[in-house]
Order: C-alpha cells, then structure tokens, then sequence
C-alpha cells in the first residue's frame, strides 16, 4: 500500500467528493426540471389529459435531441450557457450544468414512461368523481407513478457517476478524472483500481436504495 | 349459446300479468326521471381505437329514479360509450343529457365537476389506487371534494360497515380478493352521497359466486340509500337477477327496452331473443330429440317452449292438459328460476296429438298466461 500516501489519500476523498457534488447537485436539478417536463409531455401527449400535438411534438424533438447529443460534446456545445449560468466554464461548478442538462432530457423521458405506466382507468375514475385537472396531477398521476419515478431517479444516478467521468475534460475532477489522471497516465493501477472500486461500491449502494425505496413505495 | 330457432306466436296479454309487473315498479312520477338521454349519437374519429364508427345512434333512454335499469349489449354495441355521455366522460357529438334535472353539456368546467360529484362510477377494473389503502381510496373522492380530514374519517368509518369491509381498512388493493376490490370501488363511489349510481361492467371481472354478492350488494344499496342505478353489462344473467328495466342494444342503436320480466317474457328483436335465451332458453338436448318417439298415424308431434309465471302448477297444467284435450305431453327438459324476484319455469313439450286439439290446447295454456312458443325441430 506504498503508493497511498497522506497526499493520494487526499486526492481520492477529494475526488469522491467532487463526484458526490457533481452527481448530486445535477440530479437535484434534474428531477427539479425534469419532473415538470414530463408531465407537460405526458398530459399534451395524444393519450393525455388535454392533448396538444404543436406543443407536445416541438418539445419532444427537444428533448431527444438533447438525448442524442453524446455527452462529451454537449459538455462543449454548450460553453457559452454554462458560462453564463455558472459564471465560468471550467471547475465542478461548471460541470454540473452540462450534467444537469442532459440528465434533465434524460430524466424526463424515464419519467415520462412511467407515468404512461399509472393506470387510465384510475385517471378515469378521478376525473368521474370531480377531479379537476391538477388534482389528477398532484393526487393520482405522480403518487401512482412514484415508485416507477424512484426506479428511473435511480438509472439517472447511475448514469451520471458515469457521465461524470468525461468532466475532467472541462475540469471538473472527480474520481473517473482522478484515475485518467494518475492511474492511466501516470501509470498507477493501484489508483485505477481503487477508483473503479469506489464507483463499483457507489453505484451498488445507489442501485440497492433505489431498489429498496421502490419495493417500499409500490404496495403491489 | 343455445342455437334456439324459434318461430314467434302471437300471444295475447293476461291482465293478471300487467299488473304483476307493475307492482314491482316504484311509484315515481314519470315526468321526473333520474336520467334523460334524447337523441344522442357518437361517432368516434377514424384511426382510431373505433375506427370511424358510429357508436351511438341517436339514442334515447330515460331511467326513472329509484330503479335499477340495465343496458345489455355485446362488446362494441355502444353500450360503454352510453354509460359514459351520462357523466360526460364521453361528449356526444348530438344530443341531450340531462341528469338529475341538471342539462349536463350546458355546463362549464367547474360546474360539471361539482355535477360529477353527484353521480357514483364502479368500473369493471375496479380502478382503484394501487398505493392507497381501503381507506385512503374511500376517502378519495372526498378528498378531491376538499373535505376536512376529520370529516373524511368520520365518512369513511360510515362506509366500510356499508360494504363489509371493517377489517380491511388499511389494507391495499393488492391484498384484496376482486369481490372486495369492487366493494371498495362501491364505497368509494357512494362516499360523497350521490343519488345516482353508474355501473360500468361491475361484475364483469368476477367469478359467478362474488357476482351474485355485488349484485345482492347494489340492490340492498339501492333500497338503503334510495339510489338509482344504471348498470351496463354483457350478461343478461346480471340483468335478471338485479335490473326492474332493461334496454338491449345493438351497433350503437336501443333495439327494445322494457321492464324486465317483459323482456324476458315476450322479447321482440332477434338479438333480444339471443340474449333471453342465454339465461332461459331451453333447445332439446340432441339426443333427447333422437329418442322421442314419431307422431302416431293421423297425429302429429309439436315442440314448443312453454315459460310459465308465477303461480302455475306445471304437473296440474300438464296433466289437465293432457286430459282435456286427449293429447300426450312428454317434457323433454326443463327448469324453475327466477327473473326480478318472480319465479318462472321454462320447459321443452313434445305435444302429441291431433293438430286441431294440439291448437286448442296451446290457447288454454295461453290463456292461463303461459307463453308457448314452437321450437323447429
């Protein structure tokens, strides 16, 4: 254990850290954006509550263009906006916007199909009794929908520790930077190994919680 | 389906008869009914689900309140999309709904929610909410209506006793058997006091047994809270056990409609015949019709279905017959049942005899009210 010096040990925390921000705070936001997104196309969408094709299919092109852009190139397409918005476009600060962003398009695809997964005919039998339309939203689309909204909260979560990875690129650290850094080009395979084995343990722990919250949620 | 190929007899009214049938219906004036269809027709968009089909066709329909009326229908009749123009899930593109007093499409938004909260849904697939318990989806309705949370209790420990579900109040839906899923679905219906009851295939998803249980439920709601109910269905077992009026429809159209025992006694339409004779109808099992013996020389042999109601002895009008008139009668099946809590027999006669006493005979047997209708055999 020779190569985990005082000074790596620091690194590796620090890098677990940025991580957890980058990863965190984007998610955060995501499901904050995300969220609204998906229930604006699931409500304009054909089937929805009030269907509105010349708003649902605009937003729908949005929103899978943002998918289909790979992640290392949105991260500098879109340079100019993260400066803005973050006020600079280097650091774990400025990578969270890009990470936000397409955890967002992302995310509101994942929540989407879950809530074409709430039964209509409870949708039905609200609106029988009275409910009007944000009561259906509020009360019976998005408590229906929750477990399957935990399920696709957790893919995101796994997704970005990916993803966040690749913003080392714009200086963003965090531990997929960390081992590009000193275990690829430094030639350390004990740093290397220890970082994938850190992001093996965090994404086991995420996709274990996520689990467990869902089978608690879903009463079936 | 018994393949009965029945050749229609006129018979005449018994007097007795008409008024039987009218005992049993409620006295209301007839000028207010609970439920007032005119004219409504219904095309759905081609492409989709319907294809460019008309599913209703300038229907009419008035449910009187305090009765039980049945829609029965084959799947794609229209039936479904009837039940829905009465709360306004499904607008017709012509006519009028008007419910309890109220002209439902001249109402704005808000307004026809408040109406909707007058009129109970169940549905077929109970569709209840997967993650909240009995309770919670009891409560629903109520909570939609802004009740407070003491005031939903206290409504919701009034309903469970009503549907026997005391014991299950925080169970969820996945717990429960599909007779209690419906019995929530019922109480949930009732929770904001409606006058008016919608039954959408309610009993369409259960086994024969807890059938028989919501329906005995509906109807001992009904008399309790003075409901009118309309139910729609496929079974015209469901319609005689429970309805006091039925209407038959067919391709988007009502055919016939009357009160039950009408129907069922002297249906008019050929798919009414079809539907009557899933509960009662009575063809001669085939190897019976093999074994009867031939007409002797200068006889001849009749097949009829004989419907009896009410008070007839069957073996004294057998016999009777028999006697009278010098003809053999040999019951080839038969059975007693009941149709609107009347009882009822049906049977399959080969008459024997000569043709003139066999007319005689079959007009005494008229006259007593019997319904004869011959079998082809």
């Amino acid at each position: 254990m020779s190569w985990l010096t005082p000074m790596m040990q620091d690194l590796l925390l620090e890098a677990f850290g940025q991580t957890l921000v980058m990863v965190g705070v984007s998610t955060v936001l995501a499901v904050a954006f995300g969220l609204p997104l998906a229930l604006l196309l699931h409500v304009t969408g054909p089937d929805g509550l009030t269907p509105r094709p010349w708003l649902n299919r605009p937003l729908g092109l949005v929103v899978n263009a943002a998918r289909s852009t790979p992640f290392i190139i949105l991260m500098v397409a879109i340079v100019p906006f993260t400066r803005l918005v973050a006020g600079t476009s280097i650091g774990t600060g400025a990578a969270i916007v890009p990470l936000a962003l397409a955890a967002t398009a992302f995310l509101a695809r994942l929540f989407e199909n879950a809530l074409r997964e709430v039964d209509p005919g409870v949708v039905e039998a609200a609106q029988a009794m009275g409910a009007s339309r944000s009561q259906i939203v509020l009360k019976v689309l998005v408590p229906e929908a929750l477990p399957g909204l935990i399920a696709a909260v957790t893919v995101a979560l796994v997704s970005l520790v990916g993803f966040s990875a690749m913003a080392g690129a714009i200086g963003g650290g965090g531990l997929g930077d960390l081992g590009i850094r000193f275990g690829y080009q430094r030639f350390m395979p004990e740093v290397m190994a220890s970082v994938v084995l850190i992001l093996i343990l965090l994404v086991q722990g995420l996709q274990s919680l996520g689990d467990w919250l869902v089978r608690r949620l879903s009463h079936r | 389906m018994a393949d009965l190929h029945i050749t229609r007899v006129v018979t005449p009214r018994d007097p007795a008869h008409t008024t039987m049938i009218m005992r049993d219906m409620p006295e209301l004036p007839v000028d207010d009914p609970a439920i007032r269809l005119a004219g409504l027709s219904k095309r759905f968009a081609a492409g989709g689900p319907a294809g460019g089909t008309l599913a209703l066709a300038d229907v009419s329909l008035e449910v009187r309140s305090g009765e039980i009326f049945g829609i029965v229908g084959r799947s794609g009749a229209g039936k479904s999309t009837l039940v829905r123009t009465v709360n306004l899930l499904e607008r017709p593109d012509a006519g009028v709904v008007t419910v309890l007093g109220q002209d439902l499409l001249g109402l704005d938004e808000p307004a026809l929610r408040a109406a909707r909260r007058g009129i109970g849904m169940v549905f077929q697939h109970f569709n209840l909410h997967h993650r909240r318990t009995v309770a919670e989806n009891i409560a629903f309705p109520l909570e939609i209506a802004g009740l407070s949370r003491a005031e939903r209790a206290a409504r919701v420990a009034e309903l469970l006793p009503l549907v026997g579900l005391e014991a299950k109040r925080d169970a969820y839906p996945a717990q429960l058997s599909g007779g209690q899923k419906q019995r929530v679905g019922i109480a949930r219906a009732l929770a904001s006091r409606p006058r008016l009851l919608l039954c959408d295939e309610a009993t369409s998803a259960l086994d024969p047994e807890t059938t028989a249980e919501i329906l005995a439920l509906i109807r001992d709601l009904r008399d309790r809270l003075q409901l009118t109910v309309l139910l729609i269905t496929h079974e015209m077992a469901v319609v005689k056990s429970i309805c006091d009026r039925v209407a038959v429809m067919e391709a988007g159209r009502v055919i016939e409609q009357g009160p039950v025992l009408e129907v069922f006694t002297r249906p008019q339409q050929p798919t009414t015949r079809r539907f009557v004779a899933e509960v009662i109808g009575h063809g001669v099992p085939a190897g019976t019709l093999a074994r009867l013996p031939a007409p002797r020389p200068g006889e001849e042999r009749r097949l009829v279905q004989v419907l009896f109601l009410g008070p007839h002895s069957t073996r004294a009008v057998i016999s009777e017959a028999s006697r009278e008139f010098g003809i053999d009668l040999d019951i080839a099946s038969g059975r007693i049942d009941s149709i609107a809590g009347e009882p009822f027999g049906v049977m399959a006669l080969a008459a024997y005899g000569p043709a003139e006493a066999l007319e005689a005979a079959f007009a005494w047997m008229r006259g007593l009210g019997l319904v004869i209708e011959e079998i082809a055999a």
